[in-house]
This record gives C-alpha cells, sequence and structure tokens, in this order.
C-alpha cells in the first residue's frame, strides 16, 4: 500500500452500491488513469462506511476527507479539484444539521463522535477483496498466535475472560460455548457462522461479510483450534449475493496464503471453510433450525437440550456463533480479554453494532459501547428524527423485541436492561417511529411477519400468532373492544411459555411492549375508534367543511365510488358508510375544505 | 397444473447439477437453488426430477420448496417487481408502494400481468435501509420510492 501517496475509498456497501458507487469507482478510476495518476493515486471499493444516509460515500486518504452523497457526475471534480490541486469540494462535504457549518473530517462529526468501532474496525478502510490488506492491519495475526503459543483451553480462558456474549440475539457466553463443544467427545466437529440475518431493518452482518469477510474467517479458524474441529461451515442468506461473492474470494485467499486448508502455518492444525445457502426463512436464525436446515430439510427447529454444542449438524457436535461475534475475536486475542472487558457494563462487556434506521436523520450503521443510552444514539449519533418530528418509540430486537419510549431514553443499553423494558437486544436492528406511526399498526405488522414465518410446527406458535394477528387486525379496523386486549394478553403468555423454540417465545414482545407502553393508544382504538396517527384508515373520517366549500365538484367528479354528493355551487357531503376513504377528494379540493377527522 | 414438458436440454442440465452434488440428498437446497437458476422457477416436473435423482420422495422436495420463501412454483414475470416490507421501509410508506403497484398493474402481491411483463412480490430487508422504501426490479435498486415515483418506474420498463 505504501507506494501509493493518496488513497480514495468508495463505499460498496449494499446501500451505496443501490445508488451506483459502482460506476462512481469505475468513473474515478478511469479519469485517474487517464490523468496519468494511477501510480499515485489507488482507488478502492471498501465495506460500508455506515453512514448510509449520506451515500455515496468517498473518502480521501491521508486527509482524511470526508465526501457525502456523491454521484459519477461528480468523480471528474474530486480528480481534478481535489487530487490534483489539493482543494477539497466545499458542496460534497457533511453539512452539520445544527449550525450549518461544513464538516471536512469524520472524526468531527456527530455520526461518528460517539462511535467506537471493533467489529466494524476494518469496514470502510479496507478493501475487502485484498487478503493483504486486512494482514497490514493485524490481520490473521491472532490467529497465528492462537496456534504458536496458546493452547486451545487458554484461548477458551481468553475468551471467557472477555466477556463476550453471543451478539446474534441470544447473549450466550461464547467463551462458554467453545468449551462445552470442546468437551464433547466426537471423531469430527463443526464451526458454523450464522449469516442468515433474517430480522427486516437489521443488515450489520452483512456489511462484516461485505467489508471485512477476513475477521469472520480467522475468527472460525480459531474456534475450530479450541474445539478441535477441522470444517466450518458458513450459512449464508442467498439474498446476500455480494457478501457472498466476497466471502469466496476472501476464502479462495486465505487457502492461497496458507491460512486455511491443511496444516495451517506449518502447525499441522487444519481447517478448511464451506458455503451453505440459506433460501430465506427467518426461524433459520435458530441455531437448530439452521442445522436442519443445511441437511437439506425444512428449518424446523428441535427441543434443546441436546443443543447443538452436543450434537447438531447430522449429530456431530456443532459450535454455532454469529457473524458479529466472530468479528470481535481477533481483536480480543490481540488485544487481550482485559482490554476488551474495560470496554461497556458490568454483564454486558464490548461493543454492539446497531442498524439503525426509520424516521431518523442518520440512517446507517452504527457501533457504540454496551451502556450507550438510547438517547445518544437516536439524538447525538442518529442526529434526532427526521423532519422536526416528535419521538414516539423505538423498536429493537426486531419480531421478537418490543418498543421502548420517552422514558426508556436514558437507561443504558445492554443486554440485561433491554429485557427489564420488555424488549432485547436481538441481533441490532433498532426502528425509530414518531408521531406517525400508529403503534396497534406496528404491533400488527410485526404479527403479520411472525405468521409468515412460523414454521408451523409447534401449536402455540401456528395458531396462537394467527389468533393474535387477527385480534390486532379487528382493532385497527375500529371492531374492537376491551376484552379483545385482555385476550391479546392472556394468548401472549400462553405463546411465551409454551411456544417450541425462541422465535415463537418472543413473538407476543412486541404486542406485550406496545400495550404496556402505549395503553392509552390501544383504549383509543377500542372506545373511540379513534386512531392518533390516522394510520388506521378504517377509523379515518373524511369530512367536507361547509364554510370552505365552494361547490365546485371537483371532489364528486373524482370520488370512485360516489359517495359525496352536492349540487354545483352548492355545499358537498361525505357518505360514510359508502366512502373507501382513498382520499382522492383530499388531494383534488382545491379550497381545503376536505379534511381527516 | 397443465403438465410442463421440460426441454430435453434443461433436463440434462438438470441432472448434471444433481450430479454434480453427488446425488446426496443433504444437498437439496443447493440443487434446488441451482435449479430455480435454471428454470427461473421450481414447477412441480422439476420437482419430481430432482426426488428420482436424489432419491427421496416429492413430498419431501415439495416441503422444501414450500418452506422457503425463497423457492418460488410460479414464473415470474419478466421484469420482477420487489417492494420491501422491513421495518424500515414499512415505516417509511412501503404500503402505499404497494398499494400503487396493484393499482396501477392490476394484480395482486405474488401475481404477474397477463402479458406476463411484470410481477409483484414482497420482500423483507435488502439491508438498503438508509434508502427507505426501497423496490426491486430485476437487480435493479430504487430508493426513497414513493407512490407517485411508481408510474416512473412502471413506465421505465413498459416500453
Amino acid at each position: 500500500m505504501s507506494k501509493y501517496k493518496m488513497h480514495v475509498l468508495v463505499c460498496g456497501g449494499t446501500g451505496c452500491h443501490a445508488s451506483e458507487s459502482d460506476q462512481l469507482l469505475e468513473d474515478l478510476k478511469t479519469i485517474v488513469t487517464e490523468k496519468g495518476l494511477d501510480s499515485e493515486v489507488q482507488v478502492i471499493a471498501t465495506g460500508c462506511f455506515g453512514f448510509c444516509e449520506k451515500g455515496p460515500i468517498v473518502k480521501i486518504m491521508p486527509d482524511n476527507t470526508f465526501y457525502t452523497q456523491v454521484t459519477p457526475a461528480d468523480a471528474r471534480e474530486i480528480v481534478d479539484e481535489h487530487l490534483i490541486k489539493g482543494r477539497k469540494i466545499n458542496r460534497l462535504l457533511y453539512v452539520d444539521p445544527e449550525n450549518q457549518e461544513h464538516i471536512a473530517d469524520s472524526k468531527h462529526m456527530g455520526f461518528y463522535k460517539k462511535q467506537l468501532r471493533i467489529a466494524l474496525r476494518n469496514c470502510g478502510f479496507i478493501d475487502p477483496e485484498n487478503i493483504d490488506e486486512y494482514i497490514s492491519r493485524d490481520g490473521y495475526e491472532a490467529l497465528a498466535k492462537c496456534l504458536t503459543e496458546m493452547t486451545p483451553q487458554q484461548v477458551i480462558d481468553e475468551m471467557k475472560k472477555s466477556g463476550l456474549r453471543g451478539r446474534g440475539g441470544g447473549g450466550f457466553s461464547t467463551g462458554l460455548k467453545w468449551e462445552i463443544t470442546s468437551k464433547s467427545v466426537s471423531d469430527v466437529k463443526y464451526v458454523v457462522c450464522n449469516a442468515d440475518e433474517g430480522d427486516p431493518g437489521a443488515f450489520m452482518d452483512r456489511s462484516i461479510l461485505e467489508g471485512d469477510p477476513h475477521s469472520v474467517i480467522e475468527a472460525m479458524a480459531i474456534c475450530g483450534y479450541c474445539i478441535g474441529s477441522s470444517i466450518g461451515l458458513v450459512y449464508i442468506r442467498a439474498e446476500y449475493p455480494l457478501a457472498i461473492d466476497r466471502l469466496k474470494t476472501a476464502i479462495a485467499q486465505a487457502r492461497e496464503y496458507g491460512l486455511l486448508g491443511n496444516n495451517v502455518l506449518d502447525t499441522g492444525f487444519s481447517f478448511d471453510l464451506e458455503l451453505r445457502y440459506g433460501a430465506g426463512a427467518f426461524v433459520c436464525g435458530e441455531e437448530t433450525a439452521l442445522i436442519h436446515s443445511m441437511e437439506g430439510l425444512r428449518g424446523e427447529p428441535t427441543v434443546k437440550p441436546p443443543f447443538p454444542s452436543v450434537s447438531g449438524y447430522y449429530g456431530k457436535p456443532t459450535n454455532v456463533n454469529n457473524v458479529e461475534t466472530f468479528a470481535n475475536v481477533p481483536v480480543i486475542i490481540n488485544k487481550g480479554a482485559d482490554w476488551f472487558a474495560s470496554i461497556g457494563s458490568e454483564n454486558s462487556k464490548g461493543t454492539k453494532v446497531f442498524a439503525l434506521a426509520g424516521k431518523i436523520n442518520n440512517v446507517g450503521l452504527i457501533e457504540v459501547p454496551m451502556g450507550t443510552t438510547l438517547r445518544e444514539v437516536i439524538y447525538e449519533i442518529g442526529g434526532g428524527i427526521k423532519d422536526g418530528k416528535k419521538f414516539k418509540a423505538v423498536q429493537t430486537g426486531g419480531p421478537s423485541g418490543g418498543c421502548l419510549t420517552e422514558k426508556h431514553l436514558d437507561s443504558p443499553i445492554d443486554y440485561d436492561n433491554l429485557i427489564a423494558a420488555g424488549s432485547m437486544m436481538g441481533s441490532g436492528g433498532m426502528i425509530v417511529m414518531d408521531e406517525d406511526d400508529c403503534m396497534v399498526s406496528i404491533a400488527k405488522f410485526y404479527l403479520d411477519f411472525t405468521v409468515e414465518e412460523s414454521c408451523g410446527k409447534c401449536a402455540p406458535c401456528r395458531i396462537g400468532n394467527k389468533r393474535l394477528y387477527e385480534i390486532l387486525d379487528k382493532l385497527t379496523q375500529g371492531k374492537g373492544t376491551r376484552e379483545d386486549i385482555d385476550s391479546l394478553r392472556n394468548l401472549s403468555y400462553v405463546i411465551k411459555d409454551t411456544a417450541l423454540c425462541g422465535l415463537g417465545q418472543t413473538s407476543p414482545n412486541p404486542v406485550l411492549s406496545t400495550i404496556e407502553n402505549f395503553w392509552d393508544e390501544y383504549l383509543e382504538h377500542v372506545d373511540e375508534k379513534k386512531c392518533r396517527s390516522g394510520q388506521c384508515k378504517a377509523l379515518l373520517q373524511y369530512i367536507i367543511e361547509p364554510e370552505n366549500c365552494v361547490g365546485c365538484t371537483a371532489c364528486a367528479r373524482n370520488c370512485p365510488v360516489n359517495a359525496i354528493s352536492g349540487e354545483r355551487k352548492g355545499v358537498h357531503i361525505i357518505d360514510q358508510a359508502t366512502c373507501i376513504k382513498c382520499g382522492a377528494c383530499l388531494e383534488k379540493c382545491k379550497f381545503n375544505a376536505v379534511f381527516i377527522k | 397444473m397443465a403438465t410442463i414438458k421440460l426441454s430435453a436440454n434443461k433436463l440434462d442440465e438438470l441432472k448434471a447439477v444433481c450430479k454434480s452434488f453427488n446425488n446426496e440428498k443433504g444437498e437439496l437446497i443447493n440443487v434446488l437453488h441451482k435449479a430455480q437458476g435454471i428454470f427461473g422457477y421450481l414447477p412441480a416436473e422439476v420437482q419430481e426430477v430432482i426426488a428420482k435423482e436424489l432419491n427421496i420422495s416429492v413430498a419431501h422436495v415439495y416441503g422444501v420448496v414450500t418452506f422457503y420463501s425463497f423457492f418460488t412454483m410460479l414464473p415470474k414475470g419478466e421484469f420482477p417487481i420487489s417492494i420491501c416490507l422491513g421495518t424500515a421501509c414499512y415505516v417509511r410508506g412501503a404500503e402505499k408502494v404497494i398499494d400503487e403497484f396493484k393499482r396501477l398493474l392490476h394484480v395482486n402481491v405474488g401475481e404477474t400481468t397477463p402479458d406476463g411483463k411484470f410481477s409483484v412480490a414482497c420482500l423483507r430487508c435488502v439491508g438498503a435501509c438508509g434508502l427507505a422504501p426501497v423496490v426491486l426490479v430485476g437487480d435493479k435498486v430504487y430508493g426513497r420510492v414513493s407512490p407517485e415515483g411508481v408510474k416512473d418506474i412502471v413506465a421505465e420498463y413498459a416500453k
């Protein structure tokens, strides 16, 4: 890398890719070559920078200039002005929404100030398709250290001491899991990486695999060394083609360097990796279901115990960890368990990656120390609520989590606090909602997801969630009663207690947490047949204000169901029984006479 | 379902795929991925061939095909439209975008237009939440789609 004077890093993550960052990369390369700069300037695609809201991102090193929302049309100016003349292009810099100042260096941006990137340490810094760049940032040093200086038990002890817990949602101690698998006696054992990120609104695993695939490969090899396994399997969603490509490239490079395969680094340890493709089933995030899916079966979970650590893939001991968990491992070995354990809160060590999305100014991928408060995440990193609206709730943990409100904003985020608040860490989706969101509809949205994704094996999940959905639907139609809310609650507890796997046991969380935190809204839907945010169509009424109506007949002519009557130049009336609430009248009225109640 | 005659060429290709996985029943999902790549979808006839090659019951194959949302037994349109219904897209108005596609193309979610041009489907999170709501036409991603913008997307392909 050292022969280049300047590096142009173009984000090649999925979000930026979707905004033509590949074209931008090509254009930059072409222009750099055209100007004869290709021996001095290196243009590469990196993994996700995290600041997806402002993508595509281009970063110029070594002066650390951070350009946002760059289009292919800007390529020439970047080369001419910045690379050749050394002048920063003001209009492409990030503008601080508070004081309208242009900020060139990402370190001074609110979005990055509070972040601490461990799992994402290489995302946006290195070319994920070049193993040398990973190695130059201490890559594979941890593996070498484990194989040559430490016994498997020493590595396990270090992991236990670090306090690292599973980042896929469960929060089980990683070191302990490795220890249990290492003690299972068998001729063959497996290391499995769970990259089946099914939580809608979460994309951290994908970003790690796209931006830093070697960190996962290295960690899986370390895990293999600890538990006595020579085969690793990555179970990855087929919907992630870019991540699959990068992972394949990385595996091939690691083999070429003797970091995978027989006799790794001449130590006598052998380890290799294979990919297994998921085919779109949320329940396959559950480890027993995932294992069945890898065996070519329907991804249905089975009762634990036996845990996969004892009997997993084809009945052999199998250690399943999530992508983000693995990404933390090499750093822990390199910097030591004490360093890692010094970050975070009492029982949750290290950092957590969150996919911050929804009604928030700075959508993106963030990584913060455990114990950071929701307020810091939403207001300082996330830049507050979009369009100056009022914060209403934040949903964590996806379909298994709950909605937290204003009163939770100052509690520190960690595994235990989130559970105490009625939600959970989950894989790290964090969706922010504002005053325009109806919480009954949100609960219904999640139940719709669960009903669709339930594997159908156990009755509480298959039938119970369907009934929950139906009751919520009844509420949003304005046909609910107070008894319905009681039924929702009772049924939720029954499902939690009796469902077979984690998906079913947590599926009522969105219902329970919204009932708990937004009781008023539920009552309004039931007692007053009113939806304060106007999301429940059936509860809306379109009304014509007689004082403003001039009788132009525009609304009546555009009504698809002829629900509006009235004489020309006379006041019009909407027949509520016929109205389908399409909103055409509101759109067509030029006199502000139509309004929603 | 009407019997579909599978072309001999593609049939051989399918059998070769099964063979490349050693006709191993544990490789069923990998075989199905490849088969959907060849045929575009997985009609009953394809499933029967796979069952025979891997020496498992057709019910087993059918059970797996219908379990996973990635596999489809219906052919998709020439331009498959997928609307993301992940939470981030949902709270930013994806439902209204779906309604607009349904209205413009006169199809329901999961259906294909009679001319075979467009099919409409929902998917859960493509991981581009910064661009919510997101619509995919084939592999092309459209970000920050508003109901008003739907007609422009359709027009791009309707020519």
